[in-house]
This record gives structure tokens, C-alpha cells and sequence, in this order.
């Protein structure tokens, strides 16, 4: 039995100058809010680093148009992705689009991502737009993905991103914190996105309601950077406001690299910018003795392949439980496992095998970068030999728009974070979540399968 | 005082049988957004639901997506207020910020009844139907502040308009 509960608070004692022991989230608000503390509960008015919007920019810029402004206040802070619906289905949708495209060019928004870059919480990442410590509300709900970085990410609304348009500011209540902590490094064929679901499945989708949700522990350190950004990415699932994995030395790596890449381009179109503060000089961590709402902990060796069956999140399976269910279609993509790792996984369990008849497989990378690499890598030469389809990076049937939407009465099996009834676009189909290696295995065995009986 | 008829759901009432995924940027103007409420959920709702009316929900009410029809659905349809066990938290901000009350009182959301008629005394904080009276929390500051103004983007354009004054 990994689960282990203890709720337990631990209060400070020895800190500097008798002040309270602070949890990350306390402290990251605190930065964003320019206060040298703040109190769980406080409510304060933060100045975000990076304010992210999608498909969704045209209808938030409707609502900042009301406020009779010219020009956004914070543009170099504004970040917008077209992955939502891409390439536009409709002609409704390509005109949000072209919406999308008169507001950047009159803004003069830098950080603009065309369609076919990818799904916005990946490429923010990838281009290294967020850092330790920083601050990112967006008008998304996976916006928790930063925490795999260390900073603090939330979802908001459209109008509170037009207000941020318009002020540079929003409130935001200080949250409680979980600490969830994770020993030992994960048995062969059990992935980060199976630990997630253990946790969604123990605690219930709002299990971490409200909270800032933040990891350690020698398991989380062991995880590579794009199973970080799978864990953290599913606290969407989870109810939290936020979540946090330490920032390390593959957490600086992976951003000195990201921000390499972006300032060779920039300098290659003319358009350097300063630099942020340095990588490692903007992190946080959280004090040793800060006070949590609920500490969890599990060991790596007690986790197994987990499912999250129809139609809540938290209504999940050990593997094995619905190994067998005919599946018609297995979906590879998404903000929460699209990553190149994942197309690894999928590739290694195609090779030298096909789809299985009655089965199709979709494999949709979550950015251009990711695309471009598993193409140099060879996994999507592998994937299409075996039978699968690759749609353009970007969040593909995910919500329900377009690109891979189930019939009425098919059951889909996918890598995605939400298997609301309807959430694919039909309130008849049957969604089950799973880690990329096991919708791949599905794929070749046509039915619910586990990866280690494949390989 | 609201006074409107209880539209009854269950917990983890999500934003995708509120307002389903695919209309979410093509839908527009109030009556289009409207029409596709609880669609998923509810099929009945829209062309049943009465101004004034309300809706109870239980845990986590309106988690999933931060699209925030998922609030102004049910405004532009009339509903006065949600009461519910908990909220998700973008839901909650979504609802506040469009005027919608959204009030945290698990007695209450457990002991109406769907179809009967409910009612809110905000200033007393006191939630009425048949099986009794429950009293619900203050609302934090802020989020009177922005209810007293008519919704965020109203609060937001008074800042403005008392910055543009003070300079
Ligand atoms: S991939 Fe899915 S969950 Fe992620 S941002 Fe896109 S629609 Fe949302």
C-alpha cells in the first residue's frame, strides 16, 4: 500500500527571525505582489511575468474593447498561441483567427505562435518564456502545467485577462497547500501521468481543491522534464490552483538551452530582448517546516499503469481491471503527454507491428519542436509504418473541435487529462485515459492492453 | 431577495455539459451562448428555465475548462444564482466576475429539492426552500466589491475612470 495520509501541519520553528516557515506559493505571490510576505487566505493584487491566451484572444479582446483603451498595457508580457482549433476548421474558426492576427499586429505582440507551432502550454515552455519563480496566469485551465518549472501558474477567465490587459493586475486569494511527496524512481512501464491518476483516483478530482499542490521527493527529482510537465500539467484534474515541482539542475539545463535557442532566433530576425532575471537566481523553495494543509506520500514501487475510466477523471483502474475493452480508436497527444517522450514510448510499442484492424491510431505532437525531433529520431517514421495518423501540433480532438472526434458509441482510449461525457464532442462515446505507452499498446492490440505484456 | 425555481444537479458538474468544448469559439452573442447551457446535461434546460431561477449543484461545481460561458450561460439565461457544496475555483472567479452569485452552503445544496422554489437573502445570508433555512458564509471583500459593481469588467472601468480622474 503506497498511500500513505497524514494530515499533518507542521508549523516553523527556528526560521529567521522567528518569521513563519513559507510554502512556494506563499512566496510566489509574495514576489508577484511585491510583499515581502503573505498570509493563506490574504487576498492580494499580483503584477504577473507572462499573461497566456489562445484561440480564445479574439473574444477576450471583445471584452477589453468595452474598457475604450488603445493599447494593452503589459504587451511584452502577453503570450498567445493559435492551437486550440488548428489548422481552422470552419470558416468561423479561421476568422477567430484572422481576429486573433489583427490584434497581435496592432498590439505589437511579440510573442505570437502561428498554427502548427503547438499547444500553448508547451511551447511557453519550450521557449522558455516562464521562469522559476515567475508568475503565469493564463486563460487556461492546464495553466498549473508551470509548476514542472517552479513557477506559479494559474487559470483564470476571459474577463480577468482582459482586466490584466487593461491594469497589469488581478487578485488572487493565497492558497493552502499539499505537499505530495514521491520516494524512489518509477518501475519500467509505469509513467508520471500514472501517478497522477493514483492521485486524482485517491483523493477524488477535488482532492486538491483550491490548493497549491506541491512535490518532492527523490522520485520527482528522478523524473525526466517531460513526465515533470505530465504531473504537473494533470493538477488541472486535481481541483489546484497551482503546482510545484522543484526547479533543478535539469529544470536549468533544459531553460538555458530553451533560451538559447529562442535568442539565436530572435538575434537572427533582430528582435533581442532583455533577458529575465537569471534562471537560477529567480527560483523558490519552499522552507523547511512550512505549513501544509495535507502532506501524501507514496513509493515509486507500489505504482502500476492506472486507467482513468468513463466519464470523471477520477474513476480510474489499475490497468489490469479493464485490460480487454475494445477500443476504436487510441489518441497519442495533448498538453498533458504529446511530448517527444511519449512518441518514444509509442514508437518503441509499433515497431515492427501494426495498428490493429478496427483500431485507428492518432498521434498528434504537442508542438513543432516535438515533431521535428521524433522526425530526426525516426519514431515518426515508426508510428506512420505501423498505421497511425499525424495531425498538425496543436490540441486535435482534445476538446471536442475537430481532427479525430469519436462517432456515437465508440470507445476512445487517450493520453489526454478530461473524460468528461461529451468532452470528445459526442455525449455518446466512452473516453479512458491512460500514459501514451498503453493507449500505443491498445492501438496494436485493438483492445485496452498493457505495454509490458507487448514489448 | 432572489426567489426562482431549483434546477437540481449532482457533484463535479463540469464546464464541458455546461457549455460544451466545440461552441466555444465560434458561439457568439447572448442568445447563441444561451441556447447551448447544460446542453449536454440537460437537454430541457434552456427552453425551460425562468429568469430569477437557480441552480444547485454539489462538490466541485463547474470544474474542467476555464471558458467562461460556462458562467455566462446561465446568466444570459437568467439564472440568479448557483448554490453548491464547493466550487471549482475558476468557475467561482467566472461566475463572481459576470455578476452571477455563486454561494458555498452544502446544507442548503443538499436539502432542496429540484423544481421547488428557492430563496436568497444575500444580506442576511439566509438560503429558504420547503425543508428549512440555512445560513451561508460572508462573501470575502473582493468579491463583494466586484459584485456591488456589476461584474468585473464594470468594477475594472470605474478603476479606470478614478486613475484617469486622479491624474
Ligand atoms: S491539449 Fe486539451 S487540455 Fe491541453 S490546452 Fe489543449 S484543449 Fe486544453
Amino acid at each position: 500500500m503506497g498511500k500513505h495520509s497524514t494530515t499533518q501541519k507542521t508549523v516553523s520553528e527556528a526560521d529567521s527571525g522567528g518569521k513563519e516557515a513559507q510554502t512556494f506559493a506563499q512566496k510566489a505571490l509574495a514576489r508577484a505582489a511585491g510583499c515581502e510576505t503573505v498570509e493563506v487566505g490574504e487576498v492580494v493584487d499580483v503584477r504577473p511575468d507572462v499573461v497566456l491566451s489562445h484561440d480564445n484572444t479574439a473574444a477576450i479582446r471583445e471584452i477589453w474593447q468595452q474598457f475604450g483603451l488603445e493599447q494593452v498595457v503589459i504587451p511584452e508580457k502577453l503570450a498567445i498561441t493559435l492551437d486550440h482549433a488548428v489548422p481552422a476548421p470552419t470558416t468561423r474558426h479561421a476568422q477567430n483567427h484572422a481576429e486573433i492576427r489583427e490584434f497581435v499586429q496592432e498590439q505589437g505582440i511579440r510573442h505570437f505562435f502561428e498554427v502548427g507551432r503547438g499547444i500553448c502550454h508547451q511551447v511557453l515552455s519550450e521557449e522558455a518564456l516562464v521562469l522559476p519563480g515567475q508568475t503565469i496566469l493564463g486563460a487556461d485551465s492546464h495553466t498549473p502545467h508551470f509548476g514542472w518549472l517552479g513557477a506559479f501558474g494559474a487559470g483564470i477567465g476571459r474577463s480577468e485577462v482582459a482586466a490584466l490587459w487593461a491594469t497589469g493586475e488581478l487578485w488572487l486569494r493565497v492558497p493552502e497547500s499539499i505537499r505530495i511527496v514521491l520516494e524512489g524512481e518509477l518501475p519500467k512501464g509505469v509513467t508520471a501521468k500514472d501517478f497522477a491518476l493514483r492521485i486524482i483516483g485517491d483523493w477524488g478530482a477535488d482532492g486538491g481543491l483550491y490548493s497549491s499542490v506541491e512535490f518532492s521527493g527523490s522520485g520527482v527529482g528522478a523524473l525526466s522534464i517531460d513526465s515533470r510537465m505530465a504531473l504537473a500539467n494533470m493538477m488541472a484534474e486535481f481541483g489546484a490552483k497551482s503546482s510545484y515541482i522543484p526547479p533543478d539542475g535539469e529544470t536549468r539545463s533544459y531553460l538555458k538551452s530553451a533560451l538559447e535557442r529562442r535568442e539565436t532566433r530572435e538575434k537572427d530576425a533582430g528582435t533581442v530582448e532583455d533577458r529575465s532575471p537569471g534562471i537560477a537566481e529567480s527560483q523558490l523553495f519552499p522552507d523547511e517546516g512550512a505549513m501544509y494543509g495535507a502532506i501524501y506520500s507514496y513509493n515509486a514501487d507500489d505504482l502500476e499503469p492506472t486507467v482513468s475510466c468513463p466519464h470523471t477523471v477520477d474513476n480510474v483502474a489499475p490497468l489490469s481491471a479493464v485490460a480487454g475493452t475494445v477500443v476504436q480508436q487510441a489518441f497519442i497527444g495533448t498538453c498533458t503527454n504529446g511530448r517527444l517522450e511519449d512518441l518514444a514510448e509509442a514508437a518503441e510499442m509499433v515497431q515492427g507491428r501494426q495498428v490493429a484492424a478496427g483500431t485507428r491510431l492518432l498521434v498528434i505532437p504537442a508542438s513543432s519542436l516535438v515533431l521535428q525531433e521524433a522526425l530526426e529520431r525516426g519514431y515518426i517514421q515508426a508510428l506512420v509504418a505501423a498505421g497511425a495518423a499525424i495531425g498538425t501540433p496543436g490540441c486535435g480532438p482534445c476538446m471536442g473541435n475537430h481532427m479525430g472526434v469519436p462517432a456515437t458509441g465508440e470507445v476512445t482510449i487517450s493520453s489526454a487529462n478530461r473524460n468528461f461525457r461529451g468532452r470528445m464532442g459526442t455525449t455518446e462515446a466512452e473516453i479512458y485515459l491512460a500514459s501514451s505507452a498503453v493507449v500505443a499498446a491498445s492501438a496494436v492490440a485493438g483492445r485496452i492492453a498493457d505495454p509490458r505484456d507487448i514489448l | 431577495m432572489i426567489r426562482g425555481r431549483a434546477w437540481k444537479y449532482g457533484d463535479n458538474v463540469n464546464t464541458d455539459v455546461l457549455f460544451p468544448g466545440k461552441y466555444t469559439y465560434t458561439a457568439k452573442g447572448r442568445d447563441e451562448i444561451a441556447s447551448h447551457a447544460l446542453e449536454d446535461l440537460d437537454p430541457d434546460f434552456a427552453s425551460n428555465v425562468g429568469v430569477g431561477d437557480v441552480i444547485v449543484g454539489g462538490r466541485n461545481f463547474g470544474c474542467g475548462s476555464s471558458r467562461e460561458q460556462a458562467a455566462t450561460c446561465l446568466v444570459y439565461n437568467g439564472v440568479s444564482a448557483v448554490i453548491a457544496e464547493s466550487f471549482a475555483r475558476i468557475f467561482y472567479r467566472n461566475a463572481i466576475n459576470n455578476g452571477l452569485l455563486a454561494i458555498v452552503c452544502p446544507e442548503a445544496a443538499q436539502a432542496i429539492q429540484g423544481q421547488e422554489y428557492v430563496s436568497v437573502d444575500l444580506e442576511g445570508r439566509v438560503i429558504e426552500c420547503a425543508s428549512g433555512r440555512f445560513a451561508f458564509p460572508p462573501l470575502s471583500a473582493t468579491v463583494q466589491e466586484i459584485l456591488e459593481a456589476g461584474g468585473l469588467v464594470e468594477q475594472v472601468k470605474r478603476r479606470l475612470a478614478s486613475a484617469r480622474s486622479a491624474s
